[in-house]
């Protein structure tokens, strides 16, 4: 009798060194099934190298990883046959039409030929991409060759689904579309393990988030329970009709840092009420109109910030 | 997962990359050039302007050209796919390294024995050799095995470019060429060229085709066979240690 696991990913105490660095340092987590679970971590916190070692494609020096029960070092095709991979840097082939990418995907899985066909042709269609199905991908937009990538990793329909940054760089449409994809994949039961930088991504579409930095897992939570971690980090967007000097904005109202937003200002503040009046004051002394004035609670982004600045969870 | 199911996975990944492979690469520039207008444009260079006997040659020639036909595929596929952001895609799917490697070597295997076989066909016309066919067959399969992995193996180093490696590879393949039997027939070397002779796997070769083609042996068919299947063994075992080394690297 087949076993149910209900921690579909498991990476207990794993490491990976590339020389002396040491990428992945000692991280464990686990994923449920079903769940779509987020890893954010900024440029070079070790993301990739985890998703690589999850799925594959590197050797862990130290620990295990498990999917769905199976040891992928141990029995990497087996653990391959129940995962689709988006890489990061994993590109489709150009020199071949979308449907060519597609069914050589399924062939890897050994999916029969008429259901091949089949599949290629529906998700195409759900994709967008039918009318274009025999064109070479080389004549494709980014955000189509991504739209064909996808297609390409879900042909065998996967019980787990790994995504290495999947939207960056892509128009507004097609990170729309991958989105719904992933929770459509989701809402049938696929296990989805996103890296993204996309805070808002992570925020809109995971149900927890592990947060890693320089090789280690900071914090391992669910998005709203990490903003609120942070709530006494508040801030006041504001926008004036005309342009001023960040210096006339005095920090005597308790403003910790100030940030510019294109035409607006984001002044950070542990006391908002206090600095909405002293801003209203500043604003008729300096003859300004207010265009618009917004109390923002803390941010996952700011979560994010503040997590990978201190290092540590509690620190 | 049974074995029978690994295997099955096994090689049903070794032909779906030699599948791709074939779509893909046979109609790249680098291979037209290295694998047919280099040989073409060699035996020009050693036949135009000079009396020789092309019966003589002839079985020498078609080794040269299988040796470069059936190695132009190996050494471009992964540093191409490196450079395309396809390889780690590849390596996504539920391939082992041997897999891959397999799968080039057979891709390289097919384009050798599918140019070779027109070359064969052309030279049988105008020449009248009461050819061995057994022999010229499995020499032909061996051979393009033994230089396909090859072929594979001077992919191995970790370049994102394949023009790097096109041009590394000719730095291997050059040599093995002249210190073969074919330019200079085996029994005619002395010395030390007669043992950097054996170095070479095209020098095998061109015994089995001599043999098959004129019934002259110079080697024994065994040693012949036996040395082309080593040499594979050994291509094929370093390639496997150093792809594996170099798989993230060029990423």
């Amino acid at each position: 009798m087949k076993k149910e696991h209900n921690n579909v990913i498991e990476a207990n105490l794993l490491t990976k060194r590339f020389g002396n660095v040491t990428a992945v340092n000692q991280i464990t987590f686990t994923v449920n099934k079903g769940e779509i679970f987020g890893f954010l971590g900024p440029n070079g916190a070790g993301k990739t190298t985890t998703i690589r070692v999850l799925t594959g494609l590197l050797t862990p020096d130290s620990g295990n990883a498990f999917i769905d029960g199976v040891n992928i070092k141990r029995n990497p095709i087996k653990a391959k046959m129940k995962m689709g991979v988006i890489p990061e840097t994993g590109n489709i082939y150009v020199d071949l039409t979308a449907k060519q990418n597609v069914i050589l995907a399924g062939k890897f899985y050994g999916i029969p030929g008429r259901e091949l066909e089949k599949r290629a042709n529906s998700l195409l269609e759900q994709f967008g991409l039918y009318d274009r199905k025999d064109d070479l991908v080389r004549t494709f937009s980014k955000g189509m060759k991504q739209r064909v990538n996808i297609a390409s990793a879900i042909v065998h329909n996967p019980e787990i689904l790994f995504l290495d940054e999947p939207t960056p760089g892509l128009d507004v449409q097609s990170q729309r579309l991958i989105r719904n994809i992933i929770k459509e994949m989701n809402q049938r039961g696929t296990t989805i393990f996103l890296t993204t930088h996309n805070i808002e991504e992570a925020n809109i579409l995971c149900e927890r988030v592990a947060i890693i930095n320089k090789g280690k897992i900071v914090v391992i939570d669910r998005p709203e329970r990490l903003r609120r971690t942070f709530e006494t980090t508040q801030s006041v967007e504001i926008s004036f009709d005309k342009s001023i000097d960040d210096t006339l904005i005095g920090k005597s109202a308790g403003v910790n840092r100030i940030e510019r937003l294109g035409d607006k200002w984001k002044l950070y503040t542990d006391n908002p009420d206090k600095l909405v009046k002293y801003l209203t004051k500043f604003a008729e002394g300096k003859d300004l109109t207010i265009v618009s004035m917004e109390i923002c609670r803390a941010s996952l982004e700011d979560a994010f910030v503040k997590f990978t600045e201190s290092e540590s969870y509690g620190n | 997962m049974g074995i029978r199911n690994i295997n099955t996975q096994f090689f049903r990944g070794v032909m779906v990359t030699t599948e791709k492979n074939i779509r893909i690469y046979y109609t790249k520039a680098p291979v037209m050039i290295f694998g047919l207008l280099f040989p073409l444009f060699m035996f020009l260079s050693f036949y135009l302007g000079r009396e020789i006997n092309l019966y003589f040659f002839f079985p020498g020639l078609l080794a040269m050209s299988l040796f470069f036909t059936a190695s132009s595929i190996g050494p471009l596929i992964t540093p191409w796919e490196k450079q395309a952001g396809t390889f780690e895609r590849l390596l996504s799917f539920p391939v082992s390294i041997n897999t891959i490697i397999l799968g080039d070597i057979a891709a390289g295997m097919i384009f050798g024995i599918f140019i070779n076989v027109i070359v064969l066909i052309v030279g049988l016309v105008f020449f009248n050799y009461s050819i061995n066919i057994l022999f010229l067959l499995f020499g032909i399969l061996f051979a393009s095995f033994c230089f396909s992995s090859l072929g594979v193996l001077l992919a191995s180093p970790s370049v994102r470019s394949p023009s790097h490696i096109m041009m590394f590879s000719s730095l291997i393949r050059f040599p093995l060429i002249f210190i073969s039997g074919i330019f200079i027939p085996l029994e005619s070397l002395q010395g030390g060229a007669r043992v950097l002779a054996y170095f070479s796997p095209i020098t095998y070769l061109v015994d089995i085709f001599n043999f098959s083609f004129k019934g002259e042996s110079h080697i024994s068919l065994i040693i012949d066979f036996t040395m082309l299947f080593v040499f594979s063994i050994i291509f094929i075992f370093l390639s496997n240690r150093f792809h594996k080394r170099n798989l993230m690297k060029g990423l």
